[in-house]
């Protein structure tokens, strides 16, 4: 810290630091912890960036290609980490193009933290150069959002910033900082914020609902658990495996709920939604409990909605008051913390097995493995398959992988497959099915986890949307395994086309370029598959890469993802062919 | 509940901030809900904002968009009421040519039975100011349209709530 300078007050003895805006801002960074940000310099922000050049050793500052790159890079490095990803760009087109991963982090409530630069509070409203109404741009897309046109409102705002992104339901936050700002110098005192008079993180858990749920669970004979990320985000994983463990109930997961309990627990039977498994869709209408855990009842889940769980009780554990009987009633709403409630309501547990309700998940299993799974994962007709890419990663990942997928075919295919042995380790845009979002998050992953191996699933079209991020991880040396399901379609469109457009395979047929050259363009060591018999040993090929490595695998061209809930049909007329 | 359309008065209890107007629109918006009428000012409370908006949809959908309200960090608590839960006003002001005010006598007497009031009277014109309900202002319209109005302008709804809204005690409760 050579350039600051120490002024002494001539009253008292203590000492402040008069600082710049932009010295600040960087200061605040350090105090909340932040090791690594994201982003792409520009005139407004520059001064930011001299002082990141100043703190180097102290804060590693990622050159994304793209600042919507920076954001999903910021979002995988929060979602594996649990830790806030940082962002940060410039004024105007910087500004919006950081628009995408906010909205993606707003909607898989994913802690972020945003800084733009802006230009002089004298010229706002000036149609100045580069100028845009980044935080009138960004409110629907935010938890919250500030403008700042003071130094001295610096600390306060960044420390505020933190505490809204991570506290209760995380979210993004933007900060949007003036040019005069980040020069003008002030008397610098960090204060962490540990609350907002407005803000109720976390919602006072009523214990009255907590045995309400407690005594619903102990009477069902044939309950249901589906839950979603807010076990993932309250660190609940420990106490909700002994929840269901001790009641014996069968258990299913959002996409965004993925990997909070290993995929070889025997309570866990797989997804719910749209592609997911066969047996947990159509036992939501079976079941006569259903127990909803950090989740959110999105459209994709539920299929429609007036045949939704309609002969079960619900019960809704939820952090965000909003969520409760937003789209499904709930007999009874247990807010608060998932860690905490489930706690709560451990010892109020009677013990359980429900054997011959088990056995109906078994069932339908055995269809859905005869029907789909068999030919996804162990095919025997000509072309490679998505399934048994994913398979050979499991082999070779023993299920320590991160998975990091994109969005479509390839996304759907990985979560249905990869196994987990560890939480945090299904990284994906769930809500907002961003397209590109993979290889980008994949970086923030690989950076805040080095030690875990990030393998990046992609399909030809959403690769090709964020590409330029090969150069960041040229850059970072990030020992990104970048895998490439390429079937020369986009695929999803493709497939509904197929089902539900007789055919007519409007702009979704790609003419693609050569990947491996392109990888091997920012030096990275990359390879194509085409044949079953390479496949293996590829796959082990790439994982025991110590860098980087990019491996293409052209897959049959129509393919399709099954089983499918049609868009508007019930859970329970999940087709599987 | 019921799942008939109705006026619903929403009072909010926000921080002092810039942008709350544009987040608070921004939810009415997004799912296609018309606002009848928007109101902002101080509230009983030192630095606490005040919003009134009245809107006309379902109760089941209020309640959800009470929820997203509340939601908003700098929202401090958000209540809605019916039309008989409240006590309401709106206000209005009529600019008219001064030589109606002699020329037509029955005017003069408009004004005494509508309990409105004039503001100013000059040589060119004159300003008519009422606050009442809705219907009393649009009683008084129709009955001045006839002579020709030159400007017209009316405010949004303001009201208070019969029932308590225990703001004041939630605000004591939040410092720390």
């Amino acid at each position: 810290m050579d350039t600051k300078t120490i002024k002494k007050e001539a009253v008292n003895t203590q000492t402040t630091e008069c600082i710049s805006g932009s010295e600040a801002i960087v200061r605040c960074l350090l105090e909340e912890g932040v090791k690594v940000l994201y982003g792409y310099p520009g005139g407004a922000i520059m001064p930011v960036y001299d002082e990141l050049y100043k703190f180097q050793d102290k804060i590693h500052h990622v050159l994304a290609r793209h600042e919507q790159g920076a954001t999903h890079a910021a979002q995988g490095y929060a979602r594996i980490s649990g830790e806030v990803g940082v962002a940060i760009a410039t004024s105007g087109p910087g500004a919006t193009n950081l628009i995408t991963g906010i909205a993606d982090a707003q909607i898989d409530s994913t802690p972020m933290v945003c800084i733009t630069g802006q230009v002089a509070s004298h010229l706002l409203g000036s149609d100045a150069f580069q100028e845009t109404d980044i935080v009138g741009i960004s409110t629907p897309v935010t938890k919250w959002n500030c403008q700042v046109t003071k130094a001295s409102d610096i600390p306060e705002v960044m420390a505020k910033a933190f505490y809204i992104a991570k506290s209760g339901r995380p979210g993004p936050v933007l900060v949007d900082i003036t040019k005069d700002a980040q020069f003008e110098e002030f008397d610098f005192k960090y204060k962490k914020c540990t609350g907002v008079r407005s803000y109720i993180p976390v919602p006072k858990t009523e214990m009255a609902s907590v045995a309400a749920a407690a005594e619903l669970i102990n009477a069902a004979k044939k309950p249901m658990v589906v839950w979603g990320q807010g076990v993932i985000l309250s660190k609940a994983e420990e106490a909700f495996k002994a929840v269901i463990e001790k009641a014996g109930i069968p258990s299913a997961w959002t996409i965004m709920g993925a990997s909070a309990i290993p995929t070889s627990h025997p309570l866990n039977i797989g997804m719910v939604g749209m592609h997911g498994n066969y047996a947990p869709n159509v036992l939501t209408n079976q079941c006569d409990l259903l127990i909803a855990i950090g989740m959110r009842f999105d459209d994709r889940v539920t299929g429609k909605l007036d045949e939704y769980a309609t002969q079960a009780k619900v019960i809704h554990f939820e952090i965000d008051p909003a969520e409760i009987n937003k789209n499904v009633k709930a007999d009874v709403a247990v807010l608060g913390d998932a860690k905490a409630s489930l706690e709560a309501i451990l010892p109020l547990l009677n013990k359980n097995t429900h054997p011959e309700w088990h056995q109906k998940f078994k069932d339908l299993y055995a269809i859905e493995f005869e029907k789909v799974i068999k030919d996804d994962l162990h095919p025997t007709k000509e072309g490679l398959t998505m399934g048994e890419v994913i398979n050979q990663i499991n082999i070779q990942s023993k299920g320590e992988a991160a998975i990091v997928s994109d969005v479509g075919q390839h996304q759907m295919i990985a979560c249905r497959y990869a196994k987990f042995n560890q939480t945090k380790s299904n990284i994906t845009s769930g809500g907002l099915g961003t397209m590109g979002f993979g290889l980008p998050a994949a970086i923030g992953a690989k950076m805040a986890r080095p030690e875990r191996e990030v393998v990046s699933i992609s399909g030809d079209g959403g690769y090709q949307m964020t590409i330029q991020e090969l150069g960041t991880i040229f850059q970072q040396k990030a020992a990104v395994k970048i895998v490439v399901l390429n079937n020369e379609f986009l695929g999803m469109v493709r497939q509904w086309q197929q089902l539900f457009f007789d055919k007519r395979y409007a702009s979704t047929e790609m003419t693609n370029p050569d990947f491996v050259a392109i990888a091997k363009g920012y030096y990275l060591n990359a390879r194509r598959v085409t044949k079953r018999e390479e496949l293996a040993e590829a796959v082990a090929e790439m994982m025991a890469s110590k860098e980087a490595y990019f491996l293409e695998v052209c897959v049959e061209k129509e393919g399709n993802v099954f089983p499918m809930i049609p868009t508007g049909a019930s859970v329970s007329d999940i087709r599987l062919e | 509940m019921s799942t008939e359309k109705q006026l619903f008065t929403v009072s909010i209890y926000t921080e002092n901030n810039i942008g709350l107007l544009n987040r608070i629109s921004a939810i009415f918006q997004r799912r296609h809900i018309n606002i009848e009428s928007l109101n902002t000012s101080p509230s009983e409370i030192e630095s606490v904002s005040r919003f009134t908006i009245v809107v006309n949809m379902t109760e089941e959908n209020m309640k959800k968009i009470i929820g997203q309200i509340e939601k908003q960090v700098e929202v401090i608590k958000a209540y809605y009421h019916t039309e008989e839960d409240i006590i309401y006003q709106e206000s209005c002001i009529f600019k008219m040519k001064s030589g109606l005010l002699f020329d037509e006598r029955e005017i003069q007497n408009i004004i005494k039975e509508s309990n409105a009031r004039i503001v100013t009277v000059n040589r060119d014109f004159f300003v008519i100011e009422k606050s009442g309900r809705k219907e009393e202002i649009e009683l008084l319209y129709r009955e001045l349209s006839v002579f020709g109005i030159m400007q017209f302008t009316r405010s949004g709804r303001i009201a208070v709530s019969k029932e308590e809204m225990k703001i004041s005690t939630m605000l004591e409760a939040f410092q720390y």
